[in-house]
């Protein structure tokens, strides 16, 4: 790994800073999806900050109490609950709860399927609704920690305790589980469907290649992963953890296996958000010390959206046409660039 | 100290029907101004109404990190995780364990998460004990022993329901595994919570003003006149009538010096110590001080896992003594006592 100083560098980045709409948003931020062309900010509690391409902030109420999970499909934001609801919020503002706890238990996990099928999980147990209003639920062996939906057909992939169980709640038969010793938190499949990586407890993710559950473990971390983005078509796994972006292999069908990750912009600090473009091979990343830097990834060329000395970045993310970025560090001063 | 940012965490153990659930309740109840996030395992004992009570699993699982007695409780992190979104609306947290539950892989979360570790910081551990059936439960069941060995705050339950020997007998054998315990003796669990709840830092200062005879016959000062090298389980009658035990299995082991400490010969020792014989080492206090140094070190570890800092200046008035206290299994008093006094500044 290269070092890198600041001293010098720092004085020749190409900056975009000017061009940056700053926005205060006035709660702890800890993710960022967009409906339409607004970026809609979710806080630790109760609200979601919607803002405009204006920079124009509207709150909206969400949960009863703190959000523990929230995820997008474009259309819609999906919520897990300390309150134990699941609720969502459209493009027109509505807010609906579509699943309540009866005994009032932690939303842990929520996940959205591009039909529309929802997934969360209590405890132990992985749920899945059906456009149609089915709801099916599975137990795990230990309380689930993430939750993904496949890119292709109603298949779940619940990560837990010592691996990962993929589920397909519509057929007959038991699910498939795939084992690996330790805390399995965030779960991914990769676009082209053939690998599925989880990030775990210890600093580490590990990946099962589908086809024939052969493993794949990447390690090296500094620090646990918290975040990660396919970029590039899927080519690119981007993912916080170390002082720099780690950006994992994906093309061809070994994946990561028997290669070197690339390791871009390389800074003082560690790397707390990762946001891969949605077309171009372009990655926007913010570090713990509040920077944000948009990244090419062929050769590395670094340039400065945010300066440091603030809060860690939490919240980072394109829109879909990939003509907005927004991001915010965990107190809420936040931005809006468009490209 | 920039522990005062982190929430701070206090553990409740105790063995089935020491009476947790009822200090629980009392904390919960009483008007002390404060709110108390709760994580509890068995949801519903808990007879209030408070959106911050919080269901656990107790899940453990062991680290991939090479360190064999590494485990940590999953849930706690996911559930502080969870909690911290809500920041700002409750003053501490309250876990509670099964009356079965060895409190290692609870503290050691403390320890080993980073995330954990950036929030919220090990205030004490209170164990709840039942002073009828205590003396047998440390015979016949070694999660009551370990639940002794780890506390900070000891609650002895029930006092009224035993005889003034019976109770000077429980205290001894307590005092046998665990010398350092603050010991509160109570009815149904009737104690000021300022006794159980955030002690921070005023806990390990205990250690500094136990007297060393009563805690062990084998520190360097005052020696009594008994023998602990003669067989197990027996008790002496001193003068003064206080009983004192000697556990077969569970000890505690005090160090001292007057004299500065070395830290590069001190911490690499203490580091090597609870890496080669962490296994034993339940857990581990100190208050140092260190040569060429204005400001007290403290530390404290459970099993491997170590964590200390510059607590404050040492005041003008107080004595700059090193203290060090180890409760475990075993344990290897003369090579830690030989370890120790080569990392004396001489």
């Amino acid at each position: 790994m290269s070092s890198f100083d600041t001293g010098g560098e720092a004085a020749s980045i190409v900056s975009v800073t000017d061009k940056v709409k700053p926005v205060s948003l006035g709660m702890a931020v800890t993710a960022v999806h967009y409906l339409g062309d607004r970026a809609a900010f979710v806080g630790t509690e109760e609200s979601v900050a919607v803002v405009d391409t204006e920079g124009e902030i509207s709150k909206v109420d969400v949960t009863g109490g703190g959000i523990l999970s929230a995820v997008s499909d474009g259309s819609r934001i999906l919520f897990g609950g300390d309150d134990g609801k699941v609720s969502s919020l459209d493009k027109a503002g509505t807010v609906s709860v579509l699943a309540t706890d009866p005994k009032r238990r932690w939303i842990d996990n929520v996940a959205v399927h591009a039909d529309g099928a929802i997934a969360w999980s209590v405890g132990k147990t992985a749920f899945v609704r059906q456009p149609k209003g089915e709801e099916k639920s599975l137990d795990v062996p230990s309380t689930v920690g993430g939750l993904a939906f496949a890119p292709k057909g109603l298949r779940l992939a619940i990560a837990h305790y010592n691996g990962a169980t993929l589920w397909f709640p519509n057929m007959a038969g038991e699910p498939e589980f795939l084992g690996w010793a330790g805390s399995h938190l965030g779960v991914t499949f990769s676009p082209d469907n053939k690998f599925l990586v989880t990030s775990m407890h210890e600093a580490a993710l590990h990946g099962w290649r589908l086809a024939d559950s052969r493993h794949m473990r990447m390690t090296g971390y500094p620090s646990r992963v918290k975040s990660m983005s396919w970029g590039s078509g899927g080519r690119f796994l981007a993912t916080s953890g170390a002082d720099m972006v780690i950006l994992w292999p994906f093309v061809g069908k070994d994946g990561p296996m028997g290669k070197e990750p690339a390791m871009l912009a390389p800074m003082k600090a560690k790397v707390t958000a990762v946001a891969c473009h949605p077309k171009q091979d372009i990655l926007a990343c913010g570090y713990e010390d509040g920077t944000v830097l948009m990244v090419r990834m062929q050769d590395g060329a670094e340039i400065l959206v945010r300066r440091n000395e603030t809060p860690p970045i939490s919240a980072l993310g394109w829109n879909a046409a990939g003509t907005w970025l927004a991001f915010s560090d965990e107190s809420g001063e936040a931005g809006l660039l468009r490209l | 100290m920039s522990d005062a940012s982190k929430t701070p965490v206090t553990v409740l153990t105790g063995y089935l029907g020491a009476g947790k659930t009822t200090l629980l309740n009392r904390i919960l109840s009483e008007d002390h101004g404060k709110k108390y996030a709760v994580i509890v395992n068995e949801f519903g004992e808990i007879g209030i109404d408070n959106d911050l009570i919080v269901g656990a699993d107790e899940e453990v699982f062991e680290m991939n990190n090479g360190c064999i007695c590494c485990t940590v409780r999953g849930d706690l992190v996911r559930i502080i995780s969870g909690l911290m979104r809500r920041k700002g609306k409750f003053d501490a947290i309250i876990v509670e364990t099964t009356g079965l539950a060895d409190p290692a892989p609870v503290a050691q979360t403390f320890f080993v998460d980073e995330d954990v570790q950036k929030n919220a910081r090990l205030d004490a551990v209170v164990t709840v004990a039942d002073a009828k059936w205590l003396s047998d439960r440390l015979k016949d069941a070694p999660e009551a022993k370990n639940q002794i060995a780890f506390a900070d705050v000891i609650v002895l339950n029930k006092t009224d329901l035993v005889t003034k020997p019976e109770l000077a007998e429980v205290e001894a054998r307590i005092r046998a595994i665990n010398p350092y315990a603050r010991l509160h003796r109570t009815e149904r669990c009737q104690i000021a919570i300022a006794d159980v709840l955030e002690r921070g830092a005023f806990d390990l200062d205990r250690i500094l003003e136990i007297e060393p005879e009563f805690l062990n016959a084998g520190d360097d000062h005052d020696h009594h006149h008994h023998d602990h090298d003669h067989g197990h389980d027996h008790h002496h009658h001193h003068d003064h009538g206080l009983k004192h035990y000697h556990d077969e299995e569970m000890q505690s082991l005090s160090l001292r010096s007057d004299k500065p400490l070395d830290p590069s010969k001190f911490m690499p020792w203490l580091q090597n110590l609870v890496q080669t014989e962490g296994g034993k080492i339940l857990r581990s206090k100190g208050i140092l001080a260190f040569q060429d140094d204005d400001d007290r070190y403290v530390f404290q570890g459970v099993h491997m896992m170590l964590e200390g800092d510059h607590q404050r200046k040492w005041k003008p008035d107080e004595a700059r003594q090193s203290r060090v206290v180890f409760i475990g299994r075993e344990l290897p008093e003369d090579a830690i006592r030989e370890g120790f006094e080569r990392c004396i500044v001489t």
